[in-house]
């Protein structure tokens, strides 16, 4: 057996001073296999060391809030005995090494979460980002990513409803791969991960345990270098059949009352989820390792313990529902394995050939975990910048048009959610590419409608603004298809916590997504932090990613942004200032990267989204889209190219240039379609609620027409939007 | 009227079918792989998804299912058998049906709205259809059909043709053609019409709020003709 000290708990990514607090926590030098534990419940994809103390700052709880952070994922009450169950969670670091498999089982390890809690995934989304298109690299891990999250969720039969994809150069070495998942579960149902009773049976069910993925966690939670190709073997291996098994049973067994608590073994495998439950349940839990069913031969203790092979659960039983428990699992052709129990000694115990090979307390690996209060640097708001009129007055509208439609982060992604199941499970109302994906709780007229959100660009800028940004995003995208907004899961993408930089902005990104989802009831129901996304001292801009749920009551009132009928009005709803810093116009047609992004105003978000949502409920809005990256006319844009109708501004009557009104990215504003005969009741409603407004112009045929000057056919639009990508990729 | 549903380890479209098919009158029942009998039914239908992973090959295990020798026997005594997508490929892997389905020749999974072309309305599935260009839904990576030239001249000249891919005017041109299916060819019968396999998802097609509605011509149809 290998004697542990000091230099071989540094290579196992522990520090010094962890290492002495693990000796002192245990009084004596812990054996390998401990030490491997130890390594893998201490760091910081597993512990949220350097994040603990800044998340506990996040609003979490509501009316509507079941369960928030701290189970496998966040529940939310959706009325009438029904609830959601979602979380979001990255798998950047192995998608980088292994885009397939990285993405894939990233896929299968958040649909994981989910049914670990009793519910059916019904939707999945996700948030990719890539490098800049010309680096070597992109092409290949775009494809890659994208067939590995198709591969796995389509296999399993669960729709991918909406995602985000965007480049940017600051991701050419660290990609993001960000899977969400919802699950629908009966408010009664819904299981946890606490373990309760002594000498209950401890039963692994799934997939065999191989030898891959061995340290994955600790993987992620460093940086990356030039030798990162010869992590390869840590990249685990999905099989999205197995898993669609192991749905189907666990689900058909959670039907019954045997369970007690399930936990599914993801980062840090049986280690993380044995532990997780006695923790939970304040107990201890003795193993068996000959028992466990291993794929290959001869594994060791330290291998068992660390293995993060996909597809395998977790479940502490009733007394004598084994037998019950095992038919089920046989019918689906699955390993079952009574591997250990529940134990009053609140220390984890494992054996191995008869032998203890490890003996630790729980509360020294959970409780006593390390916790750090880095240093952070704050973030100063950049001045503006004096934009140059005589420039801009020279540019002709249409090719700006036809650059910022084509831009590689507005373009359709069409190539993208083609290659995913969207319309499994046969509920699926509005498909990717809108505001929002929307599935109905089958059966029912309530529909749930979900997207995932990020502005990168903003959150470098101004980590508190951008923080707060995410959120407002997140929130229009759901109002815009009618949906009442209920919860969040976030997925905190960073650099390294070590970088005072880096840490400054995960601290105010963290802060201005408190203050949003505060202000706006939309708390923060689950997440995940991922930081060291970084190449050698090189990350990532800051990239929060927001997953947002909201609830449509009666599903025939859903909201689509395609433009319906001609001679309809168009309203832009909330105030056009002409901020141009850090708009995709100022950063692509001027070349400017300075500058503080558009400021978030609370209460004008709250005031003008719930107003929104009160003329939709009234039917008084036939179509909607938020204004986000590229403006009010790249929003009309896409409305025109989705319903295949023009559009004629009126003559402008503002103040600023029209470069500056058309292309400006202030926020909070809505473009929504409404019949002429309803304009009284809307603008009434808008008024009474001190809604700025502003008639934009009315639908027409074939153009879009922005001035006697400007007119595009909608097929160039269409030609401008969708073109890129599918050339790119060809 | 009585439908069945097999479901297969990795059959993801077992409960939409049968959603579909008791939206439309049938009594229908999910029948497991592994049993031996199928009860008393006027179709049975499998199912789209991945059985068995698709690994060796799509529809190749579940194929040699216990319960495939019932659905055999039944499909040779004249019962009517359709197959979705993998049901498709699980029914060229059994022999009911000849060819074989290739991966799409862009290599890439595609799930969007397709038209295609109804050729034959002499079976009991499209015989009295109202309209014989339907907008229906594909989602599959193994959906490029092809056989051999001899087997091609057999089904044309036997009429075993179901539908092709075309446009919304009934035009089959290449362009039309989403995956590289030899003809366009989206579904053919056996000989005797009485076994049909399709790519595309009549299932996913039966509500005005999802992407259409001519699934439910389709199924409202089928009912109408085996009463």
């Amino acid at each position: 057996m290998i004697e542990v000290n000091e230099k071989i708990a540094i290579e196992h990514g522990l520090k010094k001073d962890e290492y002495k607090k693990i000796c002192d926590l245990l009084k004596r030098t812990p054996n390998i296999t401990e030490l491997g534990i130890f390594s893998a419940m201490w760091n910081e994809h597993c512990s949220y060391k350097s994040s603990r103390l800044h998340l506990k700052k996040l609003p979490t709880k509501g009316k509507k809030v079941i369960q928030g952070p701290g189970e496998n994922a966040g529940v939310i009450d959706i009325e009438d005995g029904d609830a959601i169950v979602f979380k979001i969670e990255s798998h950047n670091h192995p998608s980088f090494i292994e885009p397939y498999q990285g993405a894939a089982t990233g896929v299968g390890g958040i649909m994981r979460d989910v049914f670990t809690m009793g519910a059916r995934p019904i939707a999945n989304l996700n948030s990719i980002h890539f490098g800049s298109p010309q680096h070597k690299k992109t092409k290949n891990l775009l494809r890659g990513v994208v067939h590995g999250i198709g591969g796995y969720g389509n296999c399993i039969g669960v729709p991918t409803i909406a995602g985000q994809t965007s480049f940017d150069s600051s991701y050419n070495g660290n990609i993001l791969v960000n899977a969400m998942t919802l699950g629908l579960v009966k408010k009664n149902k819904i299981f946890y991960s606490k373990a309760v009773g002594i000498d209950k049976p401890v039963i692994y069910v799934g997939s065999k345990t191989g030898r891959d993925g061995i340290h994955g966690a600790s993987m992620a939670s460093a940086s990356f270098d030039e030798k990162i190709e010869e992590k390869k073997p840590t990249v685990q291996v999905g099989d999205p059949f197995t898993e669609k098994l192991l749905l189907e049973a666990c689900l058909e067994l959670m039907a019954g009352d045997s369970i007690i608590a399930i936990q599914d073994m993801g980062a840090a495998g049986l280690t993380s989820s044995s532990i997780e439950m006695a923790s939970k349940g304040n107990l201890g839990i003795e193993l068996d390792l000959n028992k466990v069913p291993c794929r290959e031969s001869k594994m060791t203790p330290y291998e068992i313990m660390l293995s993060e092979s996909q597809e395998r659960m977790l479940i502490v039983l009733e007394n004598g529902k084994e037998e019950l428990a095992k038919k089920i699992f046989d019918k689906w052709n699955l390993d079952f394995a009574v591997i250990g129990k529940t134990t009053n000694t609140k220390n984890i115990e494992l054996f191995f050939d008869n032998k203890q090979v490890a003996k630790i307390p729980v509360n020294t690996l959970v409780e006593n975990s390390p916790m750090y209060d880095r240093k952070w640097k704050k973030a100063k708001l950049p001045k503006k910048n004096k934009i140059k009129k005589e420039f801009i007055n020279k540019l002709k509208i249409k090719d700006i048009l036809n650059k910022i439609l084509s831009n590689p982060n507005v373009c359709s992604k069409e190539w993208i959610w083609q290659q995913y199941d969207h319309t499994v499970m046969g509920d699926t109302i509005q498909k990717p590419g809108g505001n929002s994906g929307v599935v109905r709780v089958h059966g029912t007229n309530k529909a749930v409608a979900a997207t995932v959100d990020s502005s990168a660009v903003y959150c470098w800028a101004h980590p508190l603004t951008g923080g707060k940004q995410v959120v407002c995003e997140s929130w229009r995208n759901l109002i815009s298809v009618g949906a009442t907004p209920i919860a969040i899961t976030n997925c905190l993408n960073f650099g390294s916590p070590e970088n005072e930089d880096n840490m400054g902005e995960f601290v105010e990104c963290v802060q201005g997504i408190g203050e949003a989802s505060k202000f706006l009831g939309f708390p923060v129901v689950s997440g995940n932090v991922s930081f060291y996304n970084q190449t050698k001292e090189v990350g990532i801009k800051p990239t929060p990613a927001i997953g947002g749920v909201g609830l449509i009551k009666n599903y025939k009132q859903m909201i689509t942004m395609d433009f319906k009928e001609i001679n309809n009005l168009v309203l832009i709803i909330g105030k056009t200032e002409g901020h141009m810093d850090q708009s995709l116009f100022a950063r692509t047609i001027l070349d400017e990267k300075n500058g503080p992004p558009p400021e978030i105003n609370l209460f004008n978000e709250k005031n003008n989204g719930e107003t929104l949502l009160q003329l939709i409920k009234n039917d008084l809005v036939k179509s909607a889209h938020d204004v986000s990256l590229g403006g009010i006319i790249t929003a009309i844009s896409k409305m025109c190219i989705k319903g295949n109708k023009g559009f004629e501004f009126k003559k402008l009557n503002i103040f600023i240039n029209e470069i500056e009104y058309l292309f400006s990215e202030d926020q909070g504003r809505y473009i929504i379609e409404i019949n002429p005969s309803d304009l009284q009741k809307v603008s009434k409603i808008l008024e009474k609620n001190s809604v700025h407004f502003d008639e934009l112009g009315k639908i027409v045929d074939k153009y879009l027409i922005i001035s006697q000057k400007t007119k595009v056919t909608i097929d160039e639009l269409k030609s401008y939007n969708t073109s890129w990508l599918k050339d790119y990729m060809n | 009227m009585k439908s069945a549903v097999i479901t297969f380890p990795g059959s993801n479209c077992d409960r939409d079918m049968g959603v579909a098919l008791k939206k439309f009158g049938f009594k229908n029942e999910m029948v497991w792989h592994d049993d031996n009998e199928l009860p008393k039914s006027d179709l049975i239908v499998l199912p789209g998804g991945f059985s068995y992973g698709d690994y060796l090959r799509c529809g190749s295990m579940a194929s040699k299912s216990k319960i495939m020798n019932s659905v055999i026997e039944f499909a040779n005594s004249g019962g009517l058998v359709m197959g979705i997508c993998n049901g498709f490929q699980i029914l060229v892997e059994t022999g009911l049906l000849p060819g074989v389905l290739l991966r799409n020749k862009y290599l890439e999974f595609i799930c969007k709205n397709v038209f295609v072309k109804v050729e034959n309305n002499n079976n009991p599935y499209f015989k009295n259809l109202s309209k014989n260009i339907l907008k229906l839904h594909i989602a599959h990576n193994e959906g490029n059909y092809f056989c051999t030239g001899e087997q091609l001249k057999e089904i044309e000249d036997n009429n075993q043709i179901a539908i092709y891919y075309s446009d919304e005017d009934g035009k089959t041109n290449e362009e039309f053609n989403p995956n590289g299916s030899m003809k366009n060819i989206a579904g053919i019968f056996n000989k005797n019409k009485n076994v049909l396999g399709m790519m595309p998802h009549p299932e996913r097609m039966i509500d005005e709020s999802l992407s259409g509605e001519d699934g439910s011509l389709f199924f409202k149809n089928l009912i109408n003709n085996i009463r």
